[in-house]
């Protein structure tokens, strides 16, 4: 009976879960910070595990609708409604399901590892529902078929992001980062505020299927379009509207900063699903196309050269996060620029996308488990100035250990994961520009270089006296770190396999608007 | 079905257990090497000391070579690049404002345009 019921709301549970999780975490944790600690970890597994089987079913029966306020959940059109989806309608998709995936797996290795990295601060039962809180609005936003919805969680993740942001204070400098944050993400959810608006005053409709069954491409659809863009371009931290991310997130607590880059992959997930699904062919994709390979290029040398330079090891990976999300608009984007013509969507174009949704997932993990261990070697030595630190393989093997594996896949070093989707990326996208993919390449040298400097800054050399009773990091923070490890390990060791299950089905979900709208309009 | 599927890129495959092996078996062979070398190395002697012309071993906080002082060549003949970039990212709330305005402002000219 429960699994039925689990089975017939997961959309909704996945994301009410975290959300009746955060509100009661204050009231639990009343009671002691063992029944904290239990009730958050309880809440994320559950919902995890919702998540992951959401996406089974949805990778194996196809795209599921759940409407709300209806009598069955999939009546998407009621009967006397005129043929419009009046209610709020959360559609999923392979790409949502691929999404849902990555903040379950990551969402998990980071309230475990935090359990440790974060017990030693104050007001841990807001800290938690913050934390909550931000699953719960990625989980929306790549859950929810419904535009107005979508701003909603998008409202959310920046309000819970803000104040993890702030969490620390550090003499002011993060509240400073998090309202820097704040202010950035509120402009950019009124330019995404004012696009709905554009849309919801011509077609009288908030649903994104049915807003791409009846979208002209007007110029106002056109100016809601770049508004759009703009807004989801400056939430996933593309160059040039950037700058918000290494102030963010290097003043966050680690834990929240993995967390951070999953939400700006949510930010490039509602990018790539309104260009696809709700533009689509309307719009002038050889345009929008080059505008994300532009923006791609930028944010991949930009954000390495700027890298290089750096001496707050945190900073220096946040750099790197706006320098991988560039493979990732460069991939999408190429396969956005060739969408009208069929022989280079099969030749290349489809590989391309491939290449940078896969990539989507590996960032995830060797991101976050690269800011982890950043997090780790923070908690014992209390430093992020990499010119203090110094022989620390010596004392945090495992951490080094984890360190060096999600180095090597973020510089795109096989077995490991990050070679594999920058492959699909550098093959395909020499085909349809091979200067391009030479940039693509260099930028992963440069890559590799950078973190050959951290390697050596922090943990080679002879043990440092200051650090001499530096012990290794405590084992859930090592747990956490050793999943996504595993994850990176085993997506890099099997990538057709993570291809043909998640990858495929999410690019051809992009690809294929027709499904979509008919998964939601056919629902009658 | 096949136990194992290599990654198909559109132009070539990819195998990862095929380069994993071949990992493992120059690791194997490094080792084989390795243990042939000098019998009389002995660890925490003398043997391990650096050998600096004779020179005492400087503190151990001294030899090491911090995050500031690696790759200042490359910075350093990237000087022009870095002399603007660097000051473009200002931490002002306002410039971050601007950028996102003036390449939306850019991008509807654009749309007007085209």
């Amino acid at each position: 009976m429960i699994t039925d019921f689990v089975i017939k709301n997961a959309p909704i549970l996945v994301v009410a879960i975290p959300l009746i999780g955060a509100f009661l975490c204050p009231l639990v944790g009343r009671i002691s910070p063992m029944w904290r600690k239990t009730w958050v970890l309880g809440i994320v597994t559950v919902t995890s595990l919702i998540a992951i089987l959401l996406a089974s079913m949805v990778l194996t029966h196809g795209a599921i609708t759940y409407v709300f306020g209806a009598s069955t959940s999939d009546l998407t059109v009621p009967i006397d409604s005129g043929g419009i989806p009046v209610r709020i309608i959360f559609t999923v998709d392979a790409m949502s399901a691929f999404m849902e995936v990555i903040t379950a797996l990551v969402g998990f290795s980071v309230i475990l590892y935090s359990m440790v990295a974060d017990k030693e601060r104050s007001n841990l039962e807001q800290y938690y529902t913050l934390f909550l809180l931000l699953i719960c609005s990625v989980m929306g936003m790549v859950t929810t078929g419904d535009l107005f919805n979508f701003f909603v969680f998008i409202e959310i993740s920046s309000m819970a992001s803000a104040g993890l942001v702030a969490y620390r204070v550090e003499k002011g400098r993060a509240i400073e980062a998090a309202i820097k944050y704040f202010m950035v993400s509120t402009i950019a959810a009124i330019f995404f505020l004012f696009a709905i608006a554009i849309l919801y005053g011509q077609y009288n409709a908030l649903n994104i299927a049915m807003l791409a069954e009846r979208l002209q491409f007007t110029l106002l659809d056109k100016i809601a379009l770049i508004l759009i863009v703009m807004a989801l371009a400056t939430k996933c931290g593309a160059v040039p509207m950037h700058f918000w991310t290494p102030d963010a997130y290097t003043l966050a607590p680690s834990s929240v900063t993995a967390m951070l880059v999953v939400t700006s992959q949510a930010s490039l997930y509602g990018l790539f699903r309104f260009v696809f699904t709700l533009y689509h062919l309307h719009l002038n994709y050889v345009m929008i196309g080059w505008f994300l390979i532009i923006i791609g290029v930028l944010s991949m040398v930009i954000g390495v050269t700027m890298a290089i330079p750096q001496k707050d090891v945190k900073r220096l990976m946040a750099y790197h996060a706006i320098s991988q999300t560039g493979y990732m608009l460069l991939g999408v984007g190429v396969g956005l620029a060739v969408l009208g013509d069929s022989t280079q969507l099969t030749r290349f174009g489809i590989i391309a996308m491939e290449g940078g949704i896969f990539h989507i997932i590996n960032h995830a993990m060797y991101k976050g488990l690269l800011f982890l261990t950043a997090g780790a070697i923070i908690f014992r030595i209390g430093s992020r100035d990499m010119n203090r630190m110094g022989g620390l393989g010596h004392s945090m093997k495992y951490t080094m250990i984890f360190f060096i594996i999600g180095a090597l896949s973020i510089a795109g070093i096989p077995p490991f994961n990050g070679f594999a989707s920058k492959l699909l990326i550098y093959e395909s996208v020499y085909l349809f520009n091979p200067f391009l993919a030479i940039i693509a390449m260099v930028v992963s040298i440069l890559t590799l270089a950078s973190f050959v400097k951290v390697f050596h800054s922090i943990f080679m050399g002879p043990p440092l006296p200051e650090y001499s009773n530096v012990k290794e990091a405590p084992l859930p923070m090592l747990i956490g770190m050793g999943i996504l490890a595993l994850g990176i390990l085993l997506f890099g060791l099997f990538p057709q396999t993570v291809i043909d299950t998640l990858v495929h089905p999410a690019t051809a979900a992009l690809l294929n608007q027709s499904s979509y709208v008919n998964a939601v309009i056919g629902g009658v | 079905m096949e136990l194992y599927t290599p990654l198909s890129t559109g132009s070539g495959y990819w195998n990862p257990l095929m380069w994993l092996i071949a990992t493992i078996l120059t690791l194997i062979i490094a080792y084989i090497i390795w243990v042939r070398g000098e019998k009389n190395y002995k660890r925490g002697t003398e043997q391990t000391k650096p050998f600096i012309s004779g020179n005492p071993e400087p503190p151990k906080g001294v030899v090491h070579i911090r995050a500031g002082n690696l790759y200042w060549g490359f910075i350093d003949a990237l000087d022009r690049y870095y002399r603007y970039l660097i000051p473009l990212h200002t931490g002002i709330m306002t410039d971050y404002l601007l950028w996102i305005f003036g390449i939306t402002a850019g991008l509807l000219v654009v749309l007007v345009v085209v």
